[in-house]
């Protein structure tokens, strides 16, 4: 690896594990909110975009 | 780290999202909008047909469109935003929670994967990411349109959900281990959804022209497909700015 500033790989694994963790958290509760949550008003919301990037709807 | 995650997923995704929400604006929004334009008429005419053909699902399917519908309240009293400004301002914000909800993704299986985060691997991974969360399970489920005739809510987002995790998995394996049984496992994986079948409705009776819905599809695909990309691409940029930065601190 040339460029050891731009590497994930000089990060600890302890490190990693917390970010991957936190990556994760945060982008299934996104996708998950805005694509599938069954709230009547949480759907309202999303309606256009579900439907706009083929989440299935209705 | 865990802060640099956070605070490139939500600028890249501000982002991408940003750009993605005006090109939602001028493609598919106007569609979604022209066919609700068909299901308020068709509702309109909607119970003298279920009377007349003694087809309750018609009459149904409509009542639970009530919700979506442009002036016709109904007996659906829950809120929704107001169309004109107040709707585009919703969708735009939930496209921007989109795109920071994928750059969360893609940078979650980089890490995992020790991955150096660059541009052009960014792209890779984002245009993976559009495989797996949109083309694929798309031949199943294709984009549809307010008024599509289509099976059970549930169903189709647990096939969507299996399906995008399986997808995402089997590209995994197939692109990074050497072993060929487990490449073909990979293949094979990938496939089982769609052997298996995505639910769909008995009868395909859609509300929408079919002109006005295969266009959608088509530009509903575009639409994912720029999302991801310009997703990983402000991944890409973005995380060796503020690793650097993080290293001259």
């Amino acid at each position: 690896m040339n460029t050891v500033t731009v590497s994930t790989q000089q990060a600890s694994v302890s490190e990693r594990v917390k970010a991957v963790a936190a990556a994760l958290l945060l982008g299934s509760v996104l996708v998950y909110t805005v694509g599938f949550a069954a709230s009547a008003s949480v759907h309202n919301a999303a309606h256009d975009t579900r439907h706009g990037l083929a989440f299935p709807c209705h | 780290m865990v802060n640099r995650v956070l605070a490139v997923s939500l600028l890249a995704g501000l982002l991408a999202g940003l750009i993605v929400a005006a090109l939602q604006h001028v493609t598919t929004t106007p569609l979604i909008l022209k066919a609700e334009t068909y299901e308020a008429a068709l509702r309109a005419v909607a119970p003298s047909q279920a009377a007349f053909s003694g087809e309750a699902r018609v009459f149904g399917e409509a009542r639970i469109l009530l919700a979506h519908g442009t002036e016709a309240h109904g007996d659906h009293a829950e809120w929704k935003p107001q169309d004109g400004l107040q709707r585009t301002l919703f969708t735009s914000v939930v496209t921007i929670a989109t795109a920071i909800g994928f750059a969360a993704l893609l940078l979650a299986g980089m890490i995992a994967a020790n991955e150096t985060i660059d541009e052009r691997r960014a792209l890779i991974w984002a245009a993976c990411g559009f495989l797996a969360f949109g083309l694929v399970p798309a031949t199943g489920l294709a984009p549809e349109l307010p008024g599509a005739a289509s099976a059970a809510l549930e169903q189709r987002q647990l096939w969507w959900i299996v399906t995008a995790l399986v997808t995402a998995g089997g590209l995994f394996v197939f692109l990074r281990m050497e072993t060929p049984w487990l490449r073909a496992l990979a293949v094979l994986a990938i496939l089982a959804p769609h052997i298996f079948g995505a639910p769909h409705p008995a009868a395909p009776e859609s509300k929408v022209p079919a002109e006005i819905a295969a266009h959608f599809a088509a530009l509903s695909l575009a639409i994912q497909a720029a999302l991801w990309l310009a997703t990983g691409f402000a991944v890409g940029r973005l995380w060796p700015w503020f690793t650097r930065r993080a290293a001259a601190q």
